[in-house]
């Protein structure tokens, strides 16, 4: 295990992500209010590259031409056959009990902390006055 | 070992055959070098006239990307298949595409009213499936785009490209002006009986103007759907009854997109009905399911997924496992990867023939 450095916090926006390589791996980093997870680019179900799905809440129904959408934004859907997982936890929407998208921790870290190292910057210089975003994997 | 290498030995390793990849247009413009001045004239003054009321849509509005995989659109805006380079890279070269069948949708006269036009359609699409792609990637096979209902010009172009291997099928809309059973269509599956290639029928299309399903149009997408197996049950029991296979003892028919685990439940239905009501069909000569063993072929996309994998298994054992024939669908949404598209363990056997030998063997590719 080590830690990565991957994205400036300031450079994911609120509700958008981004998808990064860290040991050869694809990660989708997304912000979500603020706060910020990481999902694996890799849907469980057939290998289709999820985070570049779309990003929305979950439409519920409580009958006929009733309609809700709950938790927006928190939800991505893969682009080839629509599974939906929570960005939050990596849960599969239609199968939790046996289907999940591997997670990662995100540490929101200052750059003064990172300069004394031990991390791994992957491409960009790491600077004292901003704040980075850390996986570890 | 670094990932392109892996790659690289995963593909060599699967070394497939894919029965179902969709070529696009970039516009329509691109069977231009194909048709004569008079019917380019007419694709710039009066356009194409689809089969369905609504032109140049989706009768629903499907998944994002107007139902294409999202990463299989290319970076120039062109439509999803219509990039050879994308589909070299992103799906034959890394999925191990050893043999991949061209399945061209929409422009191609299967759909087109305008009889004289829809002859010129189907020949330009069959040029440009040779010069677009077959040339230019030696994996890809073509099919025999035919206008069903004008047989005695199908005839002619099945004719023509009889003995051409890169042509391996003739291609036929499943939802034609009549059930395709019916007699009007019997010199097309002459002509591809002499010319040993199978009818491919690809789950798509309002050819004939018919409603998705056989009780009307839905609402919902996922209904239409729905109905790419319950439409090649309908074709399925109109060639038997009709005794197409009477009459064409060595017709192939590929089912190409309508899923294959309704067959058993399809085959033991028709055998009922068949011992108690035979006097009506006696033309019929042999139970419904001897056919349906004989000259009938599925491609797998998109699988079904039953909870209990095994159940799959059950099903397979029943229909054969010489008469499925692995398929992609790319570059449309619901995709099926190679690698992990089954949920259940084949032995290397039962891989080699649905990856591989059984469309080989349908398809007479050496």
């Amino acid at each position: 295990m080590s830690r990565h450095v991957v994205a400036k916090a300031g450079d994911i926006a609120r509700g958008t992500s981004k998808i990064v390589k860290v040991k050869g791996r694809e990660i989708g980093i997304y912000n979500l209010g603020g706060e910020f997870f990481a999902l694996s680019n890799r849907c469980p179900h057939q290998g289709g590259p999820l985070c570049l799905g779309r990003i929305g809440g979950l439409v519920l129904s409580d009958g006929p031409g009733e309609y809700r959408v709950v938790r927006p934004g928190d939800f991505v859907k893969c682009p080839w056959h629509g599974w939906e997982f929570d960005i939050r936890t990596g849960q599969s929407w239609c199968d939790p009990k046996s289907t999940k998208v591997r997670a990662f921790q995100v540490a929101v870290t200052p750059g003064e902390e990172l300069v004394k190292g031990p991390y791994v910057a992957e491409s960009f210089p790491v600077q004292v006055e901003d704040e980075y975003l850390v996986i570890e994997m | 070992m670094n990932a392109p290498a892996r790659e690289a030995r995963v593909a060599k390793k699967l070394a497939i055959v894919d029965c179902d990849i969709h070529p696009a247009f970039r516009s329509p413009s691109d069977l231009f070098p194909f048709l004569s001045e008079r019917w380019r004239q007419h694709v710039a003054t009066f356009g194409e006239h689809i089969r369905q009321g609504i032109i140049g849509q989706l009768p629903h509005p499907r998944m994002v990307a107007y139902g294409m995989r999202v990463d299989a659109l290319p970076e120039d805006g062109a439509p999803a298949g219509s990039d050879l380079g994308l589909m070299q890279r992103q799906h034959l070269d890394t999925n191990g595409v050893e043999v991949g069948m061209l399945i061209s949708l929409g422009r191609g006269g299967m759909e087109e009213r305008n009889p004289d036009f829809a002859q010129a359609l189907s020949h330009a699409v069959n040029e440009w499936q040779l010069e677009s792609w077959v040339k230019k990637e030696p994996r890809l096979r073509a099919g025999i785009v035919v206008p069903q209902e004008d047989p005695e010009f199908a005839v002619s172009e099945i004719e023509r490209r009889a003995d051409d291997p890169r042509f391996v099928q003739v291609i036929m809309s499943p939802r034609a002006n009549e059930p395709i059973g019916h007699r009007r269509y019997w010199p097309i599956y002459a002509a591809a009986e002499q010319a040993g290639k199978p009818i491919g029928l690809h789950t798509a299309g309002y050819s004939g103007g018919h409603a998705s399903t056989g009780i009307g149009w839905p609402n919902f997408y996922i209904e239409e759907h729905f109905a790419n197996a319950t439409s090649l049950q309908g074709v399925m029991t109109s060639l038997v009854f009709e005794g197409v296979f009477e009459r064409f003892p060595k017709l192939k028919i590929a089912l190409i997109e309508g899923g294959f685990a309704w067959v058993p439940a399809h085959c033991w239905r028709m055998d009922k009905h068949w011992e108690r009501m035979r006097e009506e069909v006696p033309h019929v000569k042999r139970k419904p399911s001897e056919y349906v063993r004989e000259h009938f072929w599925y491609t797998t996309q998109p699988i079904e997924e039953p909870e209990k994998p095994e159940h799959l298994t059950e099903v397979i054992e029943w229909i054969g496992w010489d008469r499925l024939m692995f398929s992609t669908d790319y570059p449309h949404w619901d995709f099926d990867d190679p690698r992990f598209a089954f949920k259940i363990a084949l032995s290397e056997e039962q891989k080699n023939k649905v990856f591989r030998e059984n469309a080989k063997t349908v398809y007479g590719i050496k």
